[in-house]
């Protein structure tokens, strides 16, 4: 294993660099860019029953240091992911993968769960329980503790795969989210999804996107998830994945200092297509200046 | 798709808050009229994407509006500046299907890649009409560009101040066209689409956040399902449009 591996519920990467949901498709269309099997793992678009177009356009707005997403999780539904997108994926990644998950109700998540369950691939389940785009479902589930816990219950009967719930930052103290899905057995939690928000265009007087609140990411959101990444880690036992604003090497470090085991990266992605394989060709360097040998010996490095 | 760093060779106002920026660097993946550019501003995070007016050689011209914040900073920068870029995305036009007498039709800033495609249909011995809408005078570009190629061109203006008065499909009267390329704002497409049952190919407008069909911020519905307008479009067959609500 080399000084960037990490092992995340049991499965070693060689990196702890992932691009986050919903910015990195099904990953064929990066590996048209580069050999994405550079990347320690991705989290692919997120997975309902039935098929979506998501919310009308305008779905995407500038921010200072940052951008608004209001997509709602648009994908063609759990079928055609496995007969279509699954398949395209496999012939040109070949590492374990992370199915990122998302439902309207407890027995969509099982639904969808019990169906990606057989596809060898997958790795783990990221399940989604914090989408801010989206209405009666999404984020609903993943700001109250209990209705959290209900899902966190609801997959693990499912599968046999390490599950890892994705938190939502719009709640007073995601701490408590955390420890309620730990106690139901969840094998890590992700966190952050986006923040809620939104833009108004002076011209029309109008808000900007279609949905009316969309999710803020971007460096702008950075500080916010470290501090939460560094309160979980402190609050339950199972690995913390990262995300928020990653951009650099160097962020991936804080993160790593802060509490997670791994690492992801989202709207980076969208900004420059190879931003995650840049970040881990930037980390060696990064590491030698702050005399790190190997990544996963920092993990929650400032917590102690 | 290439990332590339194109440097700043000119750019000045054309018309009323129109600017004309012609850049050089590796475009070898600037390959079809209708492609569009992803541009990267200092103190913007989401990049700007532009159509492709002209590629000649290794200078690429583009023209854009300022509208908003990103474009009067674009219009701000100088010769010599490097830009990064994501270069050669979207469909771009089919020149194949034109027919020996295609019609360009250009609204406003729709007008640019219509120019790219005109010298091209011109090259191959088309006969090419175009028809450029604005809203004024002060807004008129490019009408002698079009000329020079050996286009036959109609200038509309909506006040009548330059040209013909009206809008763009009050200039399809009378004229003998085998397919229609257009661009411009989407009442203009939905107006033409309306006016003229010829097939073409229309290129259509979105904020993006990718520009490169990862996001799926720029979706839209056609008769052949979702289409992401940075990849599969922006120019989407007439038969395939589909008009929301």
């Amino acid at each position: 294993m080399g000084r960037l591996s990490v092992s995340l519920c049991g499965i070693e990467l060689d990196n702890p660099v992932i691009p986050a949901s919903g910015t990195f498709g099904y990953g064929y269309e990066f590996a048209e860019y580069y050999d994405i099997n550079e990347l320690g793992s991705f989290s692919f678009k997120g997975t309902t029953a039935a098929p979506r177009f998501g919310n009308v356009t305008p779905r995407i707005a500038e921010t200072p240091a940052g951008m608004l997403n209001a997509v709602g999780l648009q994908n063609p539904g759990v079928d055609r992911v496995i007969s279509e997108e699954l398949p395209k994926m496999k012939r040109v990644y070949h590492k374990p993968v992370m199915a990122n998950v998302s439902g309207f109700s407890l027995g969509e998540y099982a639904e969808v769960v019990e169906k990606l369950d057989g596809e060898k691939q997958i790795g783990w389940f990221e399940v989604n329980i914090s989408c801010p785009n989206v209405h009666g479902g999404g984020m609903s589930f993943g700001t109250d503790p209990r209705a959290a816990a209900e899902v966190t219950r609801t997959v693990r009967s499912k599968t046999k795969k390490p599950i890892i719930l994705k938190l939502s930052p719009n709640v007073t103290d995601i701490t408590e989210i955390a420890r309620a899905v730990e106690s139901e057995g969840a094998d890590g939690v992700a966190l952050i999804n986006t923040l809620l928000g939104m833009r108004i265009d002076l011209a029309r007087r109008k808000p900007l996107l279609g949905n009316v609140t969309g999710g803020l990411s971007g460096p702008a959101v950075f500080p916010v998830a470290l501090r939460m990444v560094y309160q979980t880690a402190r609050a339950v036992k199972i690995p913390v994945v990262g995300m928020g604003g990653v951009s650099r090497a160097e962020d991936v470090i804080e993160m790593m200092l802060a509490g997670a085991t791994a690492v992801e990266v989202g709207a980076a992605n969208l900004i420059d297509p190879f931003a995650s394989r840049k970040i881990i060709r930037d980390l060696p360097g990064v590491m030698d200046k702050y005399k790190i040998e190997n990544l996963k010996d920092i993990i929650g490095g400032a917590n102690k | 798709m290439k990332q590339t760093v194109l440097t700043v060779q000119d750019n000045q106002p054309i018309a009323k808050s129109v600017w004309k920026m012609t850049l050089s660097g590796d475009l070898s993946d600037v390959t079809r009229p209708g492609q569009f550019v992803n541009l990267k501003l200092d103190g913007f995070y989401l990049r700007r994407p532009i159509s492709v007016c002209d590629k000649d050689g290794d200078t690429l011209t583009l023209i854009y509006k300022t509208v908003g914040d990103g474009t009067r900073a674009l219009a701000g920068y100088g010769k010599g500046k490097e830009i990064d870029c994501l270069t050669g995305l979207g469909n771009g036009y089919d020149v194949l299907k034109s027919g020996d007498a295609p019609l360009l039709v250009g609204g406003g800033v729709g007008v640019p890649p219509l120019y790219w495609l005109a010298k091209t249909l011109l090259a191959e011995g088309k006969r090419v009409t175009a028809i450029l809408g604005f809203n004024t005078k002060d807004e008129v570009f490019y009408e002698n560009e079009f000329r020079a190629l050996g286009a036959n061109v109609t200038v509309t203006t909506v006040d009548g101040s330059c040209g013909q008065k009206g809008f763009v499909t009050d200039a399809l009267a009378g004229l003998d066209f085998t397919y229609v390329y257009a661009c411009g704002p989407e009442p203009m497409l939905r107006a033409l689409y309306r006016a003229t049952k010829t097939d073409g190919q229309y290129s259509f407008e979105r904020r993006m956040g990718c520009g490169f069909g990862a996001c799926m911020g720029c979706t839209c519905k056609t008769i052949a399902g979702n289409k992401r307008i940075c990849r599969e479009g922006p120019v989407l067959e007439r038969k395939e449009i589909l008009w929301e609500d």
